[in-house]
């Protein structure tokens, strides 16, 4: 999911819009947008996916890289509680448009 | 083109030192050399303490796996000449316990084999009667490229997940596996599954990939894996939702 | 000789080499994987900034203007430059991986790997399309 939604978007608001490449969309226009509830549900979907993804490949990596499988517990807990929260902080963030 | 090399071969002798070494032996380099070669060279004519194992020298019988410059390959199949003035640098496969030399215990690998059922396993047996179990061409593609295996380990020797836990069932035992599991003739895949299924089978597996390009037979253990993540989650999503269903 | 297995497995004599803890930077293919694996790092990052961006546009045109005057800022484009390679590596590698796992058949022919493949491409062209159009166009 993130491999096909993540690009575009990033090269549009992380790129592109801010250097001046193209016009930003009228905050009008966005909140539109934003406020259907397919994005909504689209993007809260976006942002579980790639947390839980980015928890799992992260903790592998850890043990992996560094080897430091003596903190198993702590490591997972802040992968999978991070990614949790930032679920729930996204969920929050998206209810909320007006 | 030289006409001679150095081999830079790494030493184990456990009677007198606890630690490996390294010796250097100057062989000749005809161009249809392989290390393997070299080797041979070294054991009959400068060295005979050297140990190892070699068979049939072409690459089918698996024996000859070791590091050669720092990757997996079997000797008998790795020319000399591609290593320009050399020195090449020989030492036994890695992730392996040394026990002498170039020779490495692959009990660890047997065992876990072993565990996989690498065999046809029927829940009925046909009786004689009813003639062969039959099988198309098709069927056949379907698991041939993983019946290629010819257990040289130098999968194993190429996996970091095998290196940093050594409980990792690891790429050959899981691509052999696969193999009697996509055969049409066999019944176990439920036997295997449980095996498989552990925390140190499949899921152990990063996809790093590295198995895959250093097989010598092209078995690609690592497509061999990612297919059956995907089949034993599939597996573990339908006994979820329809438990006497599917 | 079952005994005996017992004894050989942790025989003192055999040499275990330890794996180093820089195991990953001794070959290139090994330095290419962790960096595949780190791309995730930007990917849990953007969802930070998308999550940004949603708060400034839900909030008012004034926060939004202020969000997309911060996002030019030259440390968070940097930042947003170094996401894109490492997003876009992330698909790539995603791109490559999916057709050694979802093997595909058409009636009794298997889907060749380079068409798996390429229909994820065409999936993210679409999806890039379809994005920009609701967000540029409509």
């Amino acid at each position: 999911m993130s491999a096909l939604l993540m690009p575009i978007l990033l090269v549009l608001f992380g790129l592109a819009f801010p250097l001046g490449w193209l016009q930003p969309p009228a905050h009008a226009h966005l909140l539109a947008v934003l406020s259907h509830p397919l994005t909504r549900l689209a993007l809260f979907g976006l942002c579980l996916l790639s947390l839980f993804h980015w928890a799992h490949r992260f903790r592998h990596t850890l043990y992996d890289g560094l080897q430091i499988k003596h903190l198993n517990e702590v490591i997972a807990v802040t992968c999978y509680g991070g990614a949790i929260g930032g679920a729930v902080a996204a969920a929050y963030l998206l209810w909320q448009v007006p | 083109m030289r006409d001679r090399i150095t081999l830079r071969v790494a030493r184990y002798r456990p009677e007198q030192e606890s630690e490996a070494t390294f010796d250097e032996y100057d062989v000749p380099c005809p161009k249809e050399w392989v290390v393997l070669d070299g080797l041979n060279h070294i054991k009959d004519r400068i060295d005979g303490t050297l140990s190892y194992r070699w068979s049939c020298r072409m690459g089918i019988c698996g024996s000859c796996g070791m590091t050669v410059n720092g990757e997996p390959k079997l000797t008998c199949a790795t020319f000399l000449s591609d290593y320009g003035r050399g020195p090449v640098r020989v030492e036994p496969l890695r992730n392996f316990p040394v026990i002498r030399d170039l020779i490495v215990d692959m009990g660890d690998f047997m065992r876990k084999l072993v565990r996989v059922k690498p065999w046809i396993v029927r829940h009925v047996e046909k009786p004689l009667s009813e003639g062969e179990y039959r099988q198309t061409p098709e069927e056949l593609d379907d698991y041939k490229q993983f019946s290629m295996c010819i257990n040289c380990m130098l999968c194993y020797a190429a996996c970091p997940v095998y290196g940093l836990d050594p409980k990792f069932i690891g790429p050959a035992a899981i691509a052999l596996a696969q193999r009697y599991n996509l055969d049409n003739r066999d019944e176990g895949a439920s036997d295997r599954m449980e095996v498989l299924s552990e925390h140190e089978g499949i899921w152990g597996c990063t996809f790093v990939g590295e198995c895959t390009k250093v097989c010598p037979k092209n078995v690609d253990p690592a497509g061999a894996i990612q297919r059956y993540k995907l089949s034993a989650a599939v597996e573990t999503m339908k006994s979820f939702f329809m438990p006497r269903g599917a | 000789m079952t005994g005996q297995h017992q004894y050989t497995e942790y025989h003192p004599r055999w040499l275990r080499q330890p794996v180093s803890t820089y195991w990953w930077l001794q070959q290139r293919s090994y330095l290419a994987f962790i960096l595949r694996e780190a791309s995730c790092l930007f990917v849990a990052w953007f969802v930070v900034y998308l999550l940004m961006l949603v708060r400034a546009v839900s909030e008012s045109e004034m926060s939004y203007k202020q969000f997309l005057g911060w996002s030019a800022s030259p440390i968070v484009l940097l930042l947003n430059l170094v996401s894109f390679f490492f997003i876009g590596l992330h698909a790539i590698t995603f791109f490559q991986a999916a057709p050694r796992a979802m093997v595909v058949h058409v009636g009794r022919r298997r889907v060749p790997d380079r068409v798996v493949g390429a229909a994820h491409y065409l999936g993210l062209l679409a999806a890039s399309g379809i994005v920009a159009w609701i967000l540029l166009g409509a």
